[in-house]
């Protein structure tokens, strides 16, 4: 990855009301680049679609604080979404599309078909009962 | 975010959504759009996107969860004023088919 030019960290407890907290400071923080409106529409759908992960299944019956790091770069933004909860047993798994353990509440089991359709690279590590980080970059074509 | 149900009186029932539809606001808005389903019983439900600003995953969540209610019924849901980029969304379920008049 390139030099950071600016960067960021928000910690914040896994309450589904933070969800829109965190893609509106993701949209605010890459603002200075002057994106493009479809980029960051897609960003801001990525970044929810991973904090929404944390809430959901993460910290399922507890709240846990979520550490979103964003950094901006000369061509593009990293977002890295980190949480504490149970961790993932089959990332591979949970990354096929449609594929989702809750399907009674309504999820669609398209989170991470989302970030990897609206970003450029995601990569998920994760550790039963220590948690998971997804990393995701996105390339920013500017308008001017 | 908020929902704005309008009968039309010949079975067909417009539920257009205003905001942003995440995790959050879809249990509001699916708790809404299902009773006005209970209440009116229609054959057909229109949703109505032209107001939604913005929409993850959840919404998928949602369209899936009513069409799922109206088949059960006999009825039928079409999506209708869908900004591209939510369009786009829609499409990674293969949820674009109910798409309609724009």
């Amino acid at each position: 990855m390139k030099k950071a030019q600016n960067e960021m960290k928000l910690i914040f407890p896994s309450l589904s009301e933070n969800e829109r907290l965190a893609r509106v400071a993701v949209g605010g923080f890459i603002s200075t680049k002057n994106p493009r409106l479809d980029e960051l529409n897609e960003l801001k759908t990525a970044v929810s679609e991973a904090v929404t992960n944390c809430i959901v299944h993460a910290y399922r019956d507890t709240v846990g604080l979520i550490e979103l790091t964003a950094k901006l770069t000369e061509d593009g933004v990293y977002i890295k979404i980190r949480d504490r909860g149970c961790g993932i047993e089959d990332v591979k798994k949970a990354m096929e599309p449609l594929f989702t353990t809750l399907p009674d509440e309504e999820r669609s089991g398209l989170g991470f078909s989302v970030m990897e359709s609206f970003t450029d690279s995601v990569t998920v590590k994760s550790k039963k009962g220590s948690g998971t980080t997804v990393v995701m970059m996105k390339k920013l074509r500017s308008r001017i | 975010m908020a929902v704005y149900i309008t009968d039309s009186g010949d079975g067909i029932l417009t539920a257009k959504i205003t905001g942003e539809i995440d995790h959050h606001s879809a249990r509001w808005l699916r708790a809404d759009i299902d009773t006005a389903i209970q209440d009116r019983s229609p054959n057909r439900l229109i949703l109505d996107f032209s107001g939604v600003s913005f929409m993850d995953s959840s919404g998928v969540g949602l369209v899936m969860g009513r069409y799922k209610n109206m088949k059960e019924r006999g009825g039928s849901v079409e999506l209708k004023n869908m900004p591209d980029y939510i369009e786009k969304v829609m499409t990674l379920a293969g949820m674009d088919r109910l798409l309609g008049g724009r």
